[in-house]
């Protein structure tokens, strides 16, 4: 590795570090409910039981006789705690999704501090660290998504008009390393610092030299990249904590978005209602 | 050598719901069908973990693999298209079902204009209005005589509505009764009256509550749960193929899919098809499936690509603008919307429906005079509330910032305090905006993609801006504290969502100079050829296509059904 490698803390430090913030259960704020109640409240029986989603007489095709095929021959969802535990005394499980498939732990400090600036922890509530989005991106970008599997990837490239969309040979994973390098890059030449050792206002100074190009990079847009970074920003702080960013749903919860509920129609036709978010694992059938 | 399978009375390609209507109708009557999918099954137990915004609205869960096959673009022919190598514009489905299951169920009628554009336009603005390179034209059939299929095709998915107080004549009421009325959606209705405009309930085929239709299919009510667009229906509640035409056609045991099969060429001999070639994906055999009828259902651009493919039909040439096939593309022009941020009032928009909103026709078809406008057409209007998932919906004023502290804050304040209100706007049809076989660009056979060449027009630019500004006085009046709207809509590009309304290319008509198909979608220059879908329209209206595009495929099989008793063209 090039310039990009000052190493001032150890590995082991941040690695304890954000192993600490997530084994840490975050206090839900929104309601006492332990995860085995919501699970319980949450389950597909409770739904159809309270929501008297019956047609009657009516032959049932589809999802919902498969709904009441698997709640009928099923247990209610156990919760992955040890059971007959109160909430004090549970131990909490290990997170083992907090680990890199993908970046190095280096290249991982920078995409956590640079996505902590793009969406910061603020009195509204956590921001892109405690929210695990770099985790997410990490785990985006070794998949199928990091490698454009599902787009046109062949030959031959030309440069496009802009109305065309992307036309370079890189795969996303490429861009998002190229760009976290030069991004340290331009913060050590600009600042003697690496980029996670910068005080916030230069790492903000950083991010829009490259939002709006004003770095010149010659394999990437700058811009592109700031793009690409942004919208994952927001993919990791919303999307499903199965994906391993919106940790313990709180991303939703400080947005006051309610997840997957399997219904609204006691609600649609009301004023805002707040409720406490649920997850896909509420879904599964047990 | 390609394996030749035994012959059979129909063969359609391509399952979605033109395919499937075809399917239940002919079979109903006794024909045996083999439907060739090049996706895979769908069904409703798919869905128990759809509700996952990330997975089905931004990785594309339920779209065309583009590795596979994509489409190029360019936006004008001075330049070279290039591949849309990631999805952005529109969204191409896949598998049974096709787009009808990851719609948002608005089901609106065209207007009677629609059908007759060409010629009401000369009737009430003179030749002039339309200008010379402008390729609109009349359907060559009517609102009236096309009626009968749009209520066979509300009746059988069941649409919740009510009638629209400047629409065409209807013979029935909607089968059920509209959506429930959230909030947002009774704010806008009231601006609207007060403006003296005509708001109805959208029509949706999202399901109002429990239905059983013609066919004895019985579906239940939809639970609002806000994840429509861009995902399946987890209760079937919303229609589409799978849960309504599809099993009909399977219950008469004369209806044989086969998935994981895609047609390369229909092929034909003398000016009348002989049957098909697909490839089975999953061993990569070619094989010949021998019909009397071939029924090409598949999206629009595969539509105009396999004709291309099997050169079938006289290819459309933009020089002379003689030739009909891949003529007449034409999309949607949606820019044309405000939005409403509102200091004293949050809404429950984290839930919805795909069709849930209120809409007006004032401002859309030739509702409102023209004569000193630079366009003709207009939109619909309105506001909908679709879910507002997190990820793609966060909305802040124009001059915040796009990151950061300030960014972060105001779109937590706005989550709920945002409103929408949009036209969606109509697209005609110009000599230069059409479809052919791209020179370089394959698909995974080594066959060309299909081309497009497209931009917006002055038309377009017009429109799009008359409709924001329209959007955003009702804003005003709904009472929102700021209103940002658009004042230019740019040149179209590839890469941000807009619709997937794209249109044409296999042009439905009077007469074979100008058109592709008739009236009945049967293929003028191969009469046991009928090429079903969007594709047929001329120029597209202000509204969704799916009702129409149903009821074209009613009117099709119907005329099949004739054409299997007498042959020869229908028209």
């Amino acid at each position: 590795m090039d310039s990009t490698g000052s190493k001032k803390k150890p590995n082991r430090e941040a690695e304890d570090g954000s192993v600490a913030t997530m084994e840490q259960p975050t206090a839900n704020p929104a309601g006492p409910l332990t995860y085995e109640q919501e699970a319980k409240n949450n389950s597909r029986r409770k739904f159809l039981k309270t929501t008297g989603y019956t047609l009657g007489t009516l032959a049932l095709g589809g999802a919902l006789s498969s709904l009441i095929g698997c709640t009928n021959n099923s247990e209610e969802p156990t919760p992955t705690g040890e059971p007959g535990k109160g909430e004090e005394e549970k131990a909490q499980p290990r997170n083992y999704n907090r680990a890199l498939m993908f970046l190095t732990q280096e290249q991982f400090r920078i995409v956590e501090s640079a996505t902590e600036r793009i969406f910061p922890e603020d009195e509204n509530g956590p921001g892109a660290k405690t929210l695990g989005v770099a985790y997410f991106i990490d785990h985006q970008l070794a998949g199928e998504w990091g490698f454009n599997g599902r787009d046109y990837m062949q030959a031959p490239f030309y440069v496009g008009e802009k109305e065309q969309g992307y036309q370079g040979r890189l795969k996303r994973r490429e861009i998002i390393e190229i760009g976290i390098k030069e991004l340290n890059n331009y913060s050590l030449t600009q600042y003697q610092k690496s980029f996670p050792e910068l005080v916030a206002e230069d790492q903000d100074e950083v991010l829009k030299a490259f939002e709006s190009d004003a770095v010149q990079l010659t394999t990437i847009s700058a811009s592109s990249f700031f793009k690409m970074l942004r919208t994952n920003t927001l993919e990791g702080a919303y999307s499903d904590p199965l994906y391993g960013g919106n940790l313990d749903m709180n991303g939703w919860r400080m947005r006051g978005y309610p997840g997957n509920q399997m219904s609204y129609t006691a609600a649609i036709d009301k004023d805002y209602t707040k409720m406490d978010p649920i997850s896909l694992q509420d879904h599964m059938a047990h | 050598m390609a394996k030749t399978l035994p012959k059979t009375d129909v063969v359609i390609i391509g399952v979605g719901w033109s395919g499937g209507i075809i399917a239940a109708e002919l079979t109903k009557a006794g024909l045996n069908v083999v439907g060739l999918e090049r996706g895979k099954d769908r069904k409703t137990e798919d869905y128990f973990m759809v509700h996952d915004e990330l997975r089905y609205a931004l990785r594309y869960e339920m779209m065309q693999d583009l590795s596979k096959e994509t489409i190029t673009f360019r936006s004008n022919e001075g330049i070279r298209a290039l591949p849309m190598r990631s999805y952005g514009s529109f969204l191409l489905g896949d598998g049974l079902g096709g787009s009808g299951v990851h719609w948002n169920g608005q089901t609106y009628r065209f207007l009677p204009y629609d059908f007759q554009i060409r010629s009401k336009t000369i009737e009430k603005y003179g030749k002039n209005k339309i200008p010379a390179e402008m390729t609109i034209q009349d359907w060559g059939i009517t609102y009236d005589e096309l009626e009968p299929y749009y209520d066979k095709f509300e009746q059988m998915a069941g649409i919740s509505g009510e009638p629209n107080p400047l629409g065409g004549a209807r013979s029935n009421p909607y089968p059920t009764p509209p959506m429930k009325k959230s909030p947002a959606l009774q704010l806008f209705e009231d601006a609207a009256k007060r403006m003296k405009l005509n708001p109805y309930m959208m029509p949706a085929a999202n399901l109002s509550e429990g239905y059983t239709n013609p066919d004895g299919i019985s579906r239940a009510a939809c639970q609002y749960c806000g994840y429509c667009e861009r995902f399946g229906c987890e209760y079937g509640a919303k229609a589409d193929p799978v849960v309504t035409v599809i099993p009909v056609a399977n219950k008469t045991g004369k209806f044989q899919i086969r998935t994981h099969s895609n047609v390369r060429r229909i092929l034909h001999k003398g000016g009348k098809a002989t049957g098909v070639m697909y490839t089975d994906v999953t061993t990569g055999e070619d094989i010949v499936q021998p019909a009397d009828i071939v029924v090409v259902t598949s999206y629009v651009f595969n539509n105009v690509r396999l004709l291309l493919l099997s050169e079938l039909g006289e290819r459309y040439n933009p020089e002379t603008g003689k030739g009909v096939v891949g003529k007449n593309y034409a999309y949607q022009v949606i820019k044309g919307s405000a939005a409403g941020f509102f200091e004293k009032q949050q809404f429950n928009t984290y839930a919805g429906a795909g069709s849930l909103g209120v809409t007006l026709d004032d401002y859309n078809g030739d509702n409102f005079d023209h004569s000193d406008l630079k366009f003709i057409h207009g939109g619909a209007i309105a506001l909908s509330q679709t879910g507002s998932r997190p990820i793609q919906n966060n909305p802040v004023p124009s001059g915040t910032a796009t990151w950061g502290k300030e960014f972060k804050a105001k779109s937590l304040h706005y989550a709920y305090r945002t409103l929408g209100v949009g036209g969606q706007g109509a697209s005609m049809s110009f000599k230069h905006h059409f479809l052919d076989l791209d020179p370089t660009y394959k698909d995974a056979f080594g066959d060309p993609l299909m081309r497009v060449t497209f931009d917006f027009e002055e038309q377009d630019r017009e429109l799009g801006v008359y409709l924001a500004a329209r959007s955003a006085e009702i804003m005003k009046e709904m009472g929102a504290d700021h209103v940002d709207y658009l004042k230019e809509i740019g040149p179209y590009e590839i890469v941000n969502y807009q619709s997937t309304h794209n249109t044409g290319g296999v042009i439905m008509g009077a007469e074979p100079s100008t058109s592709a198909v008739n009236t009945y979608c049967q293929m003028w220059d191969a009469d046991n050829v009928f090429v079903v879908g969007a594709s047929s329209f001329p120029q597209n209206a202000g509204y969704n296509p799916t009702a129409t595009v149903g009821a074209l495929a009613y009117r099709t099989a119907e005329g099949i059904l004739k054409y299997r008793e007498k042959g020869g063209l229908l028209v």
